[in-house]
């Protein structure tokens, strides 16, 4: 108990001159703040890409592609295939009995980033009723739904945001067609939100689809099975598709950003390198200033013991300071912000920051780190300072 | 004994902050060094595009096909040297998830038009005979093993032959080289004949076209006949320079310069609070031996200067060495790595960070040379 009281005591007696060292112990927490902002950057950035992109996917929907396409862009898919997969068992029916599925066309289009103003690929979504249905809350929040047949589009809200040319009411060229703007749609965030979406046989004809499709989604029965689609596929050798659960293919899509963490990991770390020898640096000249005190408290019988978790407890202290403010920092500059990349369909992906608690912990635990090793050494010296050199030193 | 031996005594006195600070330094300058050299790589794909190179594609979108009589209707246009045509493939090698940068092209207008992609006689030669025959650029050929005469199965993740397989056979016939060091190595070309004959949908349309005029002059005047020429058909073009066109592709990305600027800027923060702190700190330990040298009969702006030379030692030393560092490293990710495109530790990032160096120095010198330069004897003397 003794030896608790001691280390405590020592403890609060650093951390309250820490304002004498106000300096050299504000340039210690910088440090860090700026390395743990730099990773939660990273990752809050990584993070919210994978979470728009898997907040898109249901797992009460499968989606059909052509055979190793990887993306709907790259998809092609027959009239006959669709109505070869729609007999499937497994498939949830309409009210009329019939089948429940959307083949859809995702066709690439030029818009105007807002932040840069320069032309990037934008999806137009060929759509029907069923499609609209499909998918889990999907809303128009202003103007109306396209009528089949009219080259009228509906846009999503995210597309508003970040490009220019889709305003409500807006007439909008693609090449010699031309399309009036008539709605705006959410679906909650995700990724369709993105999207420009118009009748799907309309688009068929303005874009010389024929009668052919991209992808093919479809209500399931039962959540998470697709095997009955996968048999009815594999039997008939004319089809060579590939099936998935519509969460599966985004989840996949969502780690395209992944790169992003490691390259955020490698850099933090690297940084973090530097603020160890800035943590380092503070913490000998910590010892150093406080050697004849140190000297005092072994005089009077402290043991070598409170010495050395005073100082590394003053490390522990400044780093995890330095690891709140660049949490925090990054949390109210960071948190929320929304930009958009490539997605793997070749299109723009509009995403904002999320920086989520474990992401919070990550830099937490990052910043102990620096101050343990930053402490650890500077404590050692503390722990082995021989009094009477102390003195001598001191004086 | 003259200036500089006092300088470096200074400097040296504590070993291990000595150490610790050059350390700081060196980590910012390696950061620095690194993702700079990224940061040009990225921009060489811009900085090398030929000036007097257009590209011309569907005015929608660029993923949307043109008709491949426009090629010979551009090539009647006045101005136009030569143009040839382009479709994505979507190839890829065993992986589906590795894409291939792989092209159908018209072998003989493209090396016209695409001057960087430099082959030898013979394999020019014997691959605009062979009709299977592909050239591959000489990072993607050392990333995948490919030799001269490898004959290698490549898919397409968009499109199948007209059998149905989307597989189709190709012979390397050429590995070509870049004219510059940054020349992108990573693509791979085969014939549009053998693409268009085979496919089993979208015959007789191309992907876009690169077109070279005859001057870079020309190009405004090129630009508004091809598209006037093919205003109001339902293909219309979008014609713009090859930079333009580069430029844009890379800012789909998003803002990579300014995550990568930032960076480098916090790095850079990191160590300017660490080494000026420290910097300060040396010199308020020093009060006393300044004051004894001013009493001595130091002239205050020497010691200002040795302060100064001190700081700017510190940051010379660790930054040198950082930059060295960073040299090492994107000349290893480079050969360990030959799909990203080539890192060069260019001339120009050397200066840059030489210039850093020497204001880093300043920075982190200039508050304790301005103490030293204004201590006063006597109030230092009293202070002890």
């Amino acid at each position: 108990m003794k030896m608790l009281s001691q280390i405590w005591a020592v403890i609060v007696m650093n951390i309250r001159s820490l304002p004498q060292r106000l300096w050299m112990s504000l340039a210690a927490v910088l440090a860090v703040t700026v390395v743990v902002a730099v990773l939660l950057s990273f990752l809050a950035m990584a993070n919210g890409f994978a979470k728009t992109l898997e907040g898109s996917g249901s797992d009460k929907v499968a989606i059909v592609t052509r055979g190793g396409s990887q993306s709907e862009l790259n998809s092609v898919l027959s009239r006959e295939a669709v109505n070869a997969v729609a007999v499937a068992p497994g498939i949830a029916k309409k009210a009329d009995g019939t089948p429940f599925y959307s083949a859809e066309l995702y066709v690439v289009v030029d818009a105007i980033k807002r932040s840069s103003g320069t032309e990037v690929n934008l999806p137009l979504r060929g759509i029907d009723q069923a499609g609209f249905d499909l998918r889990d809350n999907v809303s128009i929040v202003e103007g109306r739904m396209f009528t089949p047949g009219n080259n009228e589009l509906i846009v999503g809200q995210k597309v508003l945001e970040q490009f220019t040319g889709f305003e409500l009411g807006k007439e909008v060229n693609f090449g010699k067609s031309r399309w009036v703007v008539v709605g705006v749609f959410s679906t909650g965030g995700n990724a369709f939100e993105s999207e420009l979406w118009a009748d799907a046989r309309t688009v068929q004809d303005q874009f010389r689809r024929g009668n052919s499709y991209q992808t093919m989604r479809i209500r399931l029965e039962e959540p998470g099975n697709v095997q009955g689609i996968i048999d009815t596929v594999e039997a008939d050798p004319t089809l060579n598709l590939d099936v998935k659960t519509e969460a599966e293919y985004f989840s996949e899509q969502g780690r395209a950003l992944r790169g992003m963490v490691y390259f955020g990991w490698g850099i933090s770390i690297v940084m973090a390198l530097g603020a160890l020898a800035g943590a380092l640096n503070t913490m000998f000249t910590s010892v150093a200033s406080r050697s004849r005190e140190i000297a005092t408290l072994r005089a009077i019988g402290f043991s070598n013991v409170s010495a050395f978790f005073g100082t590394l407890a003053e490390s522990v202290v400044l780093s995890i300071i330095g690891g709140i403010v660049g949490a925090v920092l990054s949390f109210t500059f960071l948190d929320g912000m929304t930009a958009s990349t490539l997605g793997a369909s070749f299109t723009q992906v509009v995403f904002s920051f999320e920086l989520s608690p474990e992401l919070f912990i990550n830099g937490i635990i990052l910043s102990l780190i620096i101050g343990l090793v930053g402490g650890i050494f500077p404590a050692w010296r503390a722990a082995r300072l021989p009094v009477v050199v102390a003195f001598r030193n001191a004086a | 004994m003259n200036d500089f031996y006092l300088v470096w005594k200074n400097l040296t006195r504590k070993p291990l902050r000595l150490f610790l600070t050059l350390f700081a330094t060196f980590i910012a300058f390696m950061i620095y060094g690194t993702i700079t050299a990224f940061q040009a790589a990225f921009d060489s794909g811009v900085e090398l595009s030929a000036d007097d190179r257009l590209v011309s594609v569907n005015k929608i979108n660029f993923t949307q096909p043109l008709p491949i009589s426009y090629v010979n209707r551009v090539r009647a246009v006045d101005g136009v040297e030569a143009v040839t045509q382009m479709n994505w493939f979507g190839g890829y090698y065993q992986d589906p998830r590795q894409q291939l940068i792989m092209m159908a092209v018209d072998a003989e207008t493209f090396l016209d038009v695409y001057d960087q992609v430099v082959l030898s006689d013979a394999e020019r030669d014997v691959w605009i005979k062979d009709r299977q025959g592909l050239i591959a650029g000489e990072a993607v050929a050392k990333q995948y093993g490919w030799k001269v005469g490898d004959r290698i199965p490549v898919n397409s993740n968009i499109f199948s032959q007209n059998d149905g397989r989307t597989s189709w056979d190709f012979v390397v016939d050429g590995i070509y080289k870049g004219k510059n060091a940054q020349d992108d190595t990573n693509s791979v070309y085969f014939h549009y004949k053998y693409f268009d004959e085979t496919r089993s949908f979208g015959k007789d349309y191309v992907g876009w076209m690169g077109i070279r005029t005859e001057n870079p002059e020309l190009n405004e005047k090129v630009i508004k006949e091809i598209d006037d020429m093919f205003a109001n058909t339902p293909f219309e073009t979008e014609t713009v320079p090859e930079k333009v066109f580069n430029k844009g592709f890379i800012e789909q990305i998003g803002n990579i310069r300014l995550i990568l600027t930032s960076v480098v800027f916090a790095a850079f923060f990191i160590i300017l609070v660490i080494v000026g702190n420290s910097m300060v700190l040396a010199i308020r330990e020093r009060t006393g031996e300044i004051a004894v040298m001013k009493t001595l009969g130091f002239q205050s702006g020497r010691i200002f200067r040795m302060v100064l030379s001190e700081s700017m030692l510190l940051a010379l030393i660790g930054g040198g060495l950082g930059l060295g560092m960073s040299t090492l490293l994107v000349g290893g990710i480079s050969q360990s790595m030959p799909q990203l495109p080539t890192l060069i530790m260019k001339q120009e990032i050397v200066i840059k960070a030489l210039c850093f160096m020497v204001g880093m120095g300043l920075l982190t010198g200039i508050i304790p040379a301005m103490n030293a330069l204004r201590l006063n004897i006597i109030t230092a003397f009293s202070r002890q």
